[in-house]
């Protein structure tokens, strides 16, 4: 045999730790059945929404013939609703990768031969978050910008700011995938999985209810939206990511009204928001590593 | 039968020699405890494991082996004590750098192949490896001609198999095997004999916990038994089965002749069944053949200077307690009463 083992320095362990990990993740998540789950729900939303958005161009309307103008300002808005779509395909999905691959090789044993490895359980935490963080950013942006080339050919519509879009969109998958992973060493990973999504669905109800307040002007009601978007930015940065998709005259139309509609946003993020976002990755994922670094394996 | 279970018999506390440091042994453990809610699993454990040696880990079902072994390796935090493996503190993961570890449960990456399991590992253990070497690491277990084979399409007994070819990776210096036969036929089982024999010939330290008792008695140079938590009997197989015993059946046993029989060890009396139990009397602890025949001589003398005191002799059988009788009678006198067994340290 010509194997060889040399101690290696502690940082090189970790980030070779890190690195592997990270790549076995990805390497998961294109072995496993989520990622054709995923092909063929963006290859169907995306189909769909050619065909739809090819149909818009002087379409029959009650009040007439939709000009090419009015079919690109109502493109814009149902580029938001399909993004919403998308961001949650791609979103779900990451949880569902996420629960398991951390949960689920807890629970069947795999997780026994490889932490008692010569490595740190940070660095294999670390390294399963980078490669969902990668397979997650990946997928929505190329996902995304598919579907803005669709919008782009069919109606000739175009994002006023699509590389924000799509980093936002790539953010709102990392902070639902942090989260579950988090739930994913606490709890079962099925129910991890569930308990992401149901999430996901009230922060996004939360948001739309928020919205309907600040229409309305009740505060109570628009704190419901503000306080969900703190404690689960996943839509927070969605509303941040349409503002980057929709056509800035959507706004100019519906004037002081947006807030109620849930597919157009009245502003775009604050930095403040951005920083509390990032903030609020490093807790979950310190919470996690800590929950990962005390449990018996 | 509890006379070879006496207290301050053979189950001698594993003191290691002097010059065994905890920097020069391939396990150091120390004081390990570990409770689960109110259930203490491992109570006060110190044990260790030289280099190169064969150390056979025996007790009951939740005697707090696989915990045990799971501290050792950074799997389960103790609650007290500390570890050292291969003259690293057990907290630096890079103490595992050349340990290898067969789990209970063995499961690997289904949606891999066995060859980038193996792959994984040595780039886990910051091994250098070639595809030679995991192929040569695979024909070790039998598993050479299913290289490209997906793990999820594994039987029980091939994933144990690759599990050991994973303990392999990085040649390590200790290998930890937590029922390594558990799931294989009995060709398999022969097969993991002989390896754990070749690799003690390596130089390679092999902590095995295995319920065959027959596995740890031939491959095991020192067998270390748990009950409940606690290390109730240690020390090499001579000295845990030094122990012979002749079964005599005797009639007219007169007292000068019960004097006579006690001369020779602790009397076990059935109606007309007389158990001796001989201490090891052998200057190297060694079990061995010569040892057996000072024992015949010792049992013809007896036997003389019974018919000379009057006593009818209808038979003479002379045996060696093997090591599940030790084991039984430690775990059945461990169950009798939790206190009576002397703590091996």
């Amino acid at each position: 045999m010509t194997t060889m083992t040399t101690r290696p320095s502690a940082t090189v362990a970790t980030v070779r730790t890190i690195l592997t990990i990270a790549e076995l993740t990805l390497r998961e998540a294109t072995r496993k059945r989520v990622i054709w789950a995923l092909l063929v729900l963006s290859t169907l939303l995306l189909a769909l929404s050619a065909w739809g958005f090819s149909q818009l161009p002087g379409m029959d309307t009650s009040m007439g013939r939709l000009t090419s103008g009015e079919s690109r300002l109502l493109a814009s808005e149902l580029l938001n609703l399909v993004m919403f779509g998308m961001s949650m395909v791609v979103a779900l999905g990451t949880a569902f990768l996420a629960g398991p691959t951390l949960g689920g090789e807890l629970e069947s044993g795999v997780s026994l031969s490889m932490v008692a490895r010569p490595v740190h359980r940070s660095s294999v935490l670390l390294g399963k978050w980078l490669g969902l963080v990668v397979f997650g950013s990946v997928y929505i942006c190329i996902a995304g910008l598919a579907q803005m080339l669709v919008v782009r050919v069919t109606v000739s519509y175009w994002p006023p700011s699509p590389i924000l879009a799509l980093a936002l969109l790539a953010l709102e998958t990392i902070v639902l995938l942090t989260l579950a992973l988090l739930l994913s060493s606490l709890i079962s990973p099925l129910a991890s999985g569930i308990t992401t999504v149901g999430l996901f669905g009230a922060t996004w109800v939360a948001g739309v209810v928020g919205g309907i307040g600040a229409a309305l002007d009740n505060e109570g009601v628009a704190r419901i939206g503000t306080v969900s978007a703190m404690l689960l930015p996943t839509d927070g940065l969605w509303r941040g990511a349409m503002h980057a998709i929709q056509d800035p005259r959507a706004l100019l139309q519906l004037g002081g009204r947006s807030e109620g509609f849930p597919f157009v946003s009245a502003s775009s993020l604050s930095a403040a928001y951005l920083a509390w976002v990032v903030v609020w990755i490093v807790i979950v994922l310190t919470l996690c590593l800590t929950s990962f670094r005390r449990r018996s394996i | 039968m509890d006379w070879d279970n006496s207290a301050g018999g053979v189950a001698a506390p594993a003191v290691p020699d002097v010059s065994d440091s905890p920097a020069s042994l391939a396990v150091w453990c120390s004081g390990l405890t570990k409770r689960f809610g109110r259930r203490e699993a491992v109570r006060a454990v110190s044990l260790d494991v030289r280099r190169g040696e064969v150390v056979g880990l025996l007790g009951a079902n939740g005697a707090g082996k696989t915990t045990l072994i799971k501290m050792m390796l950074g799997l389960v935090r103790p609650d007290a004590g500390e570890v050292m493996l291969l003259g690293q503190p057990g907290t630096d993961p890079l103490s595992r750098l050349r340990v290898g570890y067969l789990p209970e449960l063995f499961r690997y990456q289904p949606w891999l192949n066995a060859d980038e399991v193996l792959k994984l590992h040595g780039r886990l253990a910051h091994t250098k490896q070639s595809a030679d070497d995991r192929l040569k690491l695979l024909s070790m277990v039998g598993l050479h001609d299913r290289a490209v084979d997906r793990v999820g399409d594994f039987s029980k007994g091939m994933q144990q198999r690759l599990g050991l070819a994973v303990a392999l990776v990085g040649e390590p210096a200790l290998i930890v095997l937590d029922e390594p036969t558990s799931a294989l036929d009995p060709l398999g089982r022969v097969e993991v004999r002989d390896l754990v024999l070749k690799l003690r010939e390596r130089g390679v330290a092999v902590l095995l916990n295995s319920h065959l008792i027959g596995e740890v008695e031939r491959v095991c140079d020192r067998v270390v038994i748990l009950d409940h938590g606690r290390v109730v009997a240690s020390g090499t197989l001579a000295e845990l089965l030094g122990q012979r015993k002749v079964t005599l059946r005797l009639d007219n046993v007169t007292e000068p002749a019960h004097e006579r029989l006690r001369t020779l060890g602790l009397v076990e009396r059935e109606q007309d069944k007389y158990t001796v139990a001989m201490p090891d009397t052998s200057v190297d602890g060694r079990a061995g053949a010569d040892n057996f025949d000072s024992a015949d001589a010792e049992v013809s003398r007896l036997v003389t200077d019974l018919v000379q005191l009057g006593v009818h002799v209808y038979g003479v059988e002379r045996s060696r307690i093997s090591l599940e009788d030790r084991l039984l009678g430690i775990l059945r006198a461990g169950a009798d009463s939790d206190t009576s067994t002397d703590e091996a340290s």
